[in-house]
């Protein structure tokens, strides 16, 4: 036990989980008072002693399926070995039993999973199963009521389902694979990282959606942030009136003094963002933080573009759904007139027409790769409008060691304004906690 | 003294309070009682974090000493604070007190010093510690790893009886790693539909266990939307109250049109959520 306790330590900490030796440690007295027979048990014990961090938490139960596999009851009888037939009791288990599904994965894994990986090797895969089985197309068949609310419901159910069950049979696959090529093996890449460190440049559809669900509570600490960082050193002047007043509760000994708030300091904000599809994950998600940033500056503008730039505000009025606005964006802002962006170009326009839009209270904020497609850069027109503004900043979703490689012009500007690499969810909320944009 | 025998009692003792557990939460629960290490719950708003505390505390039998914190919440208000107006007057009404000032009776007990010199068992709730400053979570170091306290003029308090402390946090910044790694961490999040179904059954007595499934779903469904605010398990509970008031024996689309109010606050997820479950 003590070997596998420490091997488990191990690799959570090669797959980027800070366990500290502490709480080691800590995981190995829980494990003194709790019944280890009882896997769930263990887990959680394991996941309260180790992961403090929710984005943690799916890498976490990835190794420790691997690490405690759960006992494979042997060989579970089916109705009949057609596909049909498995297919029919599929559909039957996905409202029923979680345990009686987990058998049926591990059956299942073990009749389609096998594919030839190359000349003479054996190994293990879950597309074969699914293709097999196709869980997918049973939504049809199980959908009872249509239309409305209850089919949104059934519908929500089901997916449920089949996404546990699509669970059952990765973990069953991993498992499969550890046992043959030793489980340090597949340790590393069976850990997604965790979706704050996941690219915006390579998100997926899915994990886009994910990571719009992390916009507001990341909006809400970033702007907790800012507020603090406001009121550090948030003494005034002596408020006369309110000490003298203290005082008489004391018998005229001014014992407490009290001071007057600071003016808060409400700043303005104009993001000019990349528009087009070469960095659109990005941009998406940069638009949707600022506009859930609004409530802390008085005024936020933006401007999207690809090879011209328009104004974006009035897309997202508070209130609006944010979907929709994105989509009314790309149809009716008149961003694109070729299609590819031209950044010069751009930067060129937007002097001409909202100019106005930046003051010495301003903070400017520029999304994009500086990719101009060999276009002039313009360089001179960034510089001007730099100096009108308190603070700019250009954010850049490409790896630095790719900046400057091809049409890039990252360097030329970056001579200009300071440029951030900004790959992911955590460094934008280290570039927002680390730089006083909001100051 | 053993505050849980094993997982399995803390369920059943937690279900004798009306809250209802998991697996998670029943071996969290169990191991901060054993190892003597704090609990710190954090998830969404309304999932259950402060009521894991009274339902604790009410199972075992325990006081509970509750510390809100809050923006600019300090050493005075959370930990212990001199009663300078008492000495006062007692420096003018005795010239030679000056000894004596800094005693107990001129010691003003916060919720923190509060539970360590309990004697009785003490469940310690310290809320929403992310709306404290940073320097709280510095204070709470020491309280947290050796149950004690440092009141220069009086000396070392320690615990003579460890209590059971639970923090809560939304989550609304990151809490600093010193503190995480003090405690045993629950991320309690929005219950699975069955869960929700039984916790809407043991809460609203005389509803109907169909309405409480559909109810359940229904939540769950909403919660899948992106929202703005998602509906809280309290929430829930509130609309199963609003059908029962109401007289409705299902939740068919009128109903749940009629009554979204309860559940989603805000017109933009209102407006989204008839879109998107076609509601008129």
């Amino acid at each position: 036990m003590i070997d596998r306790h420490i091997g488990f330590v191990h690799a959570l900490r090669e797959t980027g989980l800070p366990v500290s030796l502490a709480e080691g440690l800590d995981a190995a007295h829980a494990l003194r008072h709790i019944d280890l027979a009882d896997r769930e048990t263990l887990r959680a014990a394991y996941a309260a002693t180790l992961v403090k961090r929710p984005q943690h938490r799916e890498g976490f139960d990835v190794l420790f399926d691997l690490w405690f596999p759960s006992t494979t009851q042997g060989p579970r009888k089916h109705r009949g070995e057609d596909p049909e037939d498995l297919r029919d009791e599929l559909a039957e288990l996905l409202n029923g039993d979680p345990a009686e599904l987990r058998a049926f994965a591990q059956a299942m894994v073990e009749r389609f999973g096998q594919v030839q990986a190359g000349p003479g090797r054996q190994s293990w895969f879950s597309y074969p199963v699914m293709r097999a089985l196709s869980p997918q197309t049973l939504i049809a068949r199980l959908l009872g009521e249509r239309g409305g609310l209850p089919e949104k419901v059934a519908r929500r159910r089901i997916a449920t389902n089949i996404a546990a069950f699509e669970a059952e049979v990765a973990t069953d696959v991993r498992r499969r694979i550890a046992e043959e090529q030793g489980r340090e093996r597949i340790t590393r890449s069976a850990v997604r990282p965790p979706i704050d460190r996941r690219d915006f440049l390579r998100v997926t559809k899915a994990e886009l959606a994910e990571m719009r669900r992390e916009i507001h509570p990341l909006a809400r600490r970033l702007a907790t942030r800012l507020s603090m960082k406001h009121k550090k050193g948030d003494r005034g002047r002596l408020d006369f009136r309110r000490t003298v007043r203290a005082s008489l509760q004391s018998g005229g000994v001014p014992l407490t003094t009290h001071l007057k708030p600071r003016r808060p300091h409400k700043p303005e904000l104009v993001v000019v963002t990349d528009a087009s599809d070469s960095v659109s994950g990005f941009a998406q998600f940069t638009l949707l933080l600022t506009f859930a940033l609004r409530e802390q500056f008085t005024k936020v503008r933006a401007f999207a573009f690809v090879d011209t730039v328009d104004e974006i505000t009035k897309y997202f009025a508070p209130g609006a759904d944010v979907l929709d606005a994105i989509t009314r964006m790309t149809t009716e802002a008149d961003i694109s007139r070729f299609g590819r962006t031209d950044y010069g170009h751009v930067l060129r326009t937007f002097e001409e027409r909202h100019a106005d839009a930046l003051t010495p209270k301003t903070s400017l904020l520029i999304l994009g790769d500086a990719r101009s497609n060999y276009q002039q850069p313009n360089t001179e027109t960034l510089k001007r409008l730099t100096g009108k503004v308190r603070h700019a900043y250009w954010l850049n979703p490409e790896p630095r060691d790719q900046w400057d490689t091809g049409d890039s012009v990252a360097s030329g500007y970056a001579a200009i304004i300071p440029m951030y690499e900004c790959r992911n969810v955590r460094q934008l909320a280290a570039f927002i906690e680390e730089t006083d944009v909001g100051g | 003294m053993t505050w849980f025998a094993s997982p399995s009692e803390a369920v059943t003792r937690l279900r004798q309070t009306g809250y209802l557990s998991d697996d998670a939460i029943a071996t969290s629960v169990f191991l901060a009682g054993v190892l003597e290490k704090p609990l710190l719950a954090e998830g969404p708003a309304g999932v259950g974090k402060t009521q894991l505390a009274k339902a604790i505390a009410e199972a075992t039998g325990a006081d509970l000493v509750r510390l809100q914190c809050y923006e600019g919440l300090d050493e005075a208000r959370a930990l212990y604070e001199w009663n300078y107006k008492k000495q006062l007057l007692r420096i003018q009404a005795d010239d030679d007190a000056w000894d004596d000032i800094f005693a107990e009776e001129f010691l003003l007990e916060r919720p923190l010093l509060k539970a360590i010199r309990s004697e009785r068992p003490t469940v310690l709730l310290i809320d929403e510690t992310d709306k404290a400053d940073v320097e709280v979570e510095g204070l709470l170091l020491e309280i947290l790893s050796d149950f004690q306290i440092t009141i220069p003029e009086l000396g070392t308090i320690t615990a003579t009886r460890r209590p059971f402390v639970v923090l809560t946090s939304n989550a609304t910044r990151e809490l600093s790693e010193a503190l995480k790694r003090r405690c045993l961490y629950l991320h309690l999040d929005y219950p699975t539909p069955e869960r929700e179904r039984d916790i809407v059954l043991a809460q609203v007595p005389g509803i109907a266990e169909t309405v409480a499934e559909q109810l359940a779903r229904t939540a769950a469904t909403l919660r899948a939307l992106e929202l703005k605010k998602s509906p809280s398990i309290a929430e829930t509970v509130d609309w199963a109250h609003t059908l029962l008031a109401l007289g409705r024996e299902v939740l068919d689309e009128q109903t749940v049109a009629e009554t979204l109010g309860v559940v989603l606050k805000h017109h933009s997820d209102q407006q989204r959520a008839a879109k998107e479950l076609g509601l008129r």
